[in-house]
């Protein structure tokens, strides 16, 4: 069972069930946060529904372009041999 | 009555001692041994009480050496679950030598944690520090050798200040028993120094490279070892002393991020993750420094389940590079094939510490972010979350994906051997347990605890978060392959640092030191031999000529002296006769003149 459900996760010809599986999960976790309580409200974000999403995806998009930029202009990237 | 025996000593002790018996085992007998004492451990924690063992008046000065409360029983429990984790782990092994450095760590990092004053402390931090370095020295190859030599002598320096601490301390506060250190004495020497070395062993940068650096280079199964007890003592003597230093909440989101930023461009396996020991540690470090109730509970209760789950991808990461042989990214994919096992256990980790609902980072990292922004630290909160983001983009999807997924490498390793597999079985159950069961971690921590994960704004935030962390990832795939370099961090200063200062050595200061011996050689010895020579001829002519002159006038003295020497008695009565005349004769003169 665990080989299938890793297979599943691996294999190329369910690429496309995948895809599907993911939208349909992320418009559910949309519509959730648009329905819960938010009974707290410390912070300007807390209010916003959706917010999680937003963030989530402009945070990852931010690191990885950020750090490569650090990287490769910041020159911390450097041949394997540098200490050698 | 002198208490000799308290449970609060067991667990150091019975690792301590039984790592230095464990060679007298051989084969088989040393492998249930390695079993045996480690659930010895976790009997003797359902034993301990809270309280203090071992008080001595040592030379007027009062020690403790044991001490148990509820913050050391948190890191006791965690530290006695992995030490049977780690040796289940590391069953199949023959080398013993590593067996017993494993033992000697976990046995000085139980001292650490049930220390009650600033000696036995600094005792465990010091067997800690070599023990530890062994599992580096212990797989042998030339990298691993020069990166663990670095590795103890960056931790020797951290000694050396943690003792100058220490009694710099003692000597200002007349009290070597381990506590809290007054706030008062912010900017101090004691109080720099020794956070100074608990920032170290904490990996805090700029004094995080030793980590990232010899880690990677550790034997598979030392490694795990050492994700768990050397970060975490540190995260457990910075509650202890310094809560609320509002320097650490700084230093802390820092660290979170920094991990985050260089785990996107490393491509060894386990430097990678060795990056997200210090992102996470870092979310311990800002909990410390909020220092409130909420707060220290959510350090303790992170680093509780951060030992788990870390150890869990430290296991994962290791079983590849034991079946494998490759550590690199870009040698590696295709093999969830034939390791679907590796591959689901691995995730259960990975899950954990990107803080998924039902996973134990859920519970633990959410208390420090809701402590953060519960306590007017906005900017605190919102940097935590993205540090979130990042420890999924890279312990969840760039790590598992190019490791596993991702390009066929063509390998095709087996499962690793079954102890493995039941070593990383064990740590996934708590990652899950913990994260559906949060009730017994919560009890355990050292306030009571008012925090409710489950909410509904929260499941869903968090969802929100890693779902489209995921999404940006699949979108963003191609700007993340891996690439064939090494990243410089700051152990840079002393790996071409050293170079420089060989230079300095070699030319500026070796030119000096020349000079300095041409003018002592020409100008100093040149006089030196003429003063030597001036004191030469006054000592022939005036010291000489004295002690002779003396030794000529008491010899002439003598010769005169002689001739009064007739040997004949009656001149002798003469001359005493004529003597006592004298002496009447003056009496009677004095006499008759008083």
């Amino acid at each position: 069972m665990i080989g299938k459900l890793v297979n599943f996760f691996g294999d190329k010809k369910y690429t496309t069930i995948r895809w599907r599986l993911l939208i349909v999960i992320l418009i559910i976790i949309i519509i959730a946060d648009f329905m819960v309580d938010r009974p707290y409200i410390h912070n300007f974000w807390d209010a916003i529904p959706g917010w999680g999403a937003l963030f989530g995806f402009f945070a990852c998009a931010l690191i990885i372009f950020v750090s490569k930029f650090i990287g490769k202009k910041g020159g911390l990237m450097k041949k394997e041999d540098f200490y050698d | 009555m002198i208490e000799w025996f308290s449970f609060s000593m067991m667990p150091a002790l019975l690792l301590i001692l039984g790592g230095l018996v464990l060679p007298l085992f051989k084969g088989i007998s040393q492998k249930a041994y390695s079993l045996l004492i480690p659930i010895l451990v976790l009997f003797c924690m359902t034993q301990i009480e809270a309280g203090t063992f071992g008080e001595i008046d040592f030379a007027g000065v009062s020690l403790a050496i044991f001490k148990v409360d509820k913050l050391s029983m948190v890191f006791g429990w965690v530290f006695a679950i992995m030490a049977l984790v780690g040796n289940i782990y590391s069953l199949h092994i023959s080398d013993t030598g590593q067996r017993v450095a494993a033992f000697l760590y976990m046995g000085s990092a139980f001292l650490v944690v049930f220390a009650g004053d600033w000696f036995t402390l600094l005792a465990g931090w010091e067997i800690m520090a070599f023990a530890s370095a062994y599992l580096v020295f212990a797989s042998r190859k030339e990298p691993a050798v020069k990166a663990g030599f670095r590795y103890l002598m960056v931790h020797i320096a951290g000694g050396v200040m943690l003792l100058g601490g220490i009694v710099l301390h003692g000597l200002d506060t007349g009290s070597y028993l381990f506590g809290a250190i007054d706030g008062a004495q912010e900017g101090g020497i004691a109080y720099t120094l020794i956070l100074i070395a608990f920032m170290l062993n904490a990996a805090v940068p700029p004094l995080n490279a030793w980590l990232t650096d010899a880690y990677p280079e550790a034997t598979v199964t030392g490694a795990v070892f050492l994700s768990a007890f050397t970060t975490k003592t540190a995260v457990y003597v910075l509650i202890r002393t310094y809560p609320g230093a509002e320097v650490l909440i700084g230093f802390g989101v820092f660290m979170a991020l920094y991990g985050v930023v260089f785990a996107v461009l490393e491509n060894d396996c386990r430097r990678l993750l060795g990056y997200h020991i210090v992102s996470q540690v870092g979310y311990m470090v800002a909990g410390v420094g909020i220092g409130t109730e909420m707060a220290l509970n959510g350090a303790s209760s992170h680093a509780f389940a951060h030992i788990l789950y870390k150890g869990l991808l430290f296991m994962g990461a290791g079983a590849v590079i034991h079946m494998t042989g490759k550590r690199k990214l870009t040698e590696l994919g295709g093999i969830y094939r034939t390791m679907p096992w590796t591959v689901a256990l691995y995730m259960i980790g990975a899950f954990a510490i990107s803080a998924f609902p039902l996973f134990s980072g859920f519970v633990s990292k959410s208390m420090v972010v809701a402590a953060a922004a519960g306590d007017h630290h906005a900017t605190v909160a919102l940097l935590l979350m993205l540090a979130s983001s990042g420890t999924f983009l890279h312990t969840g999807l760039k790590l598992p994906y190019y490791m596993f997924f991702g390009k066929d490498s063509g390998l095709r390793p087996k499962e690793p051997p079954i102890n493995m597999l039941l070593a990383m079985g064990i740590a996934a159950f708590f990652c899950i347990a913990i994260g559906i069961f949060p009730g017994p971690l919560y009890n355990i921590l050292p306030y009571a605890v008012d925090f409710e994960p489950y909410t509904g704004v929260h499941v869903t935030e968090s969802l929100g978060i890693l779902m489209f962390t995921l999404l940006a990832f699949v979108l963003l795939l191609k700007y993340l392959d891996p690439e064939n370099t090494v990243t410089i961090d700051t152990d840079w200063f002393y790996r071409r640092g050293a170079t420089v200062f060989m230079w300095l050595a070699n030319k500026p200061v070796a030119l000096w030191e020349k000079t300095i011996v041409t003018l002592a050689d020409g100008l100093g010895l040149n006089t030196l031999h003429r003063l030597s020579k001036h004191s030469q001829t006054i000592d022939t002519h005036v010291v000489d000529g004295a002690v002779n002159g003396v030794a000529k006038s008491a010899m002439k003295g003598g010769r005169l002296l002689r001739r009064l020497q007739t040997g004949i008695v009656s001149h002798y009565i003469l001359a005493m006769a004529i003597g006592l005349f004298l002496v009447i004769a003056v009496y009677v003169l004095v006499e008759g003149v008083l």
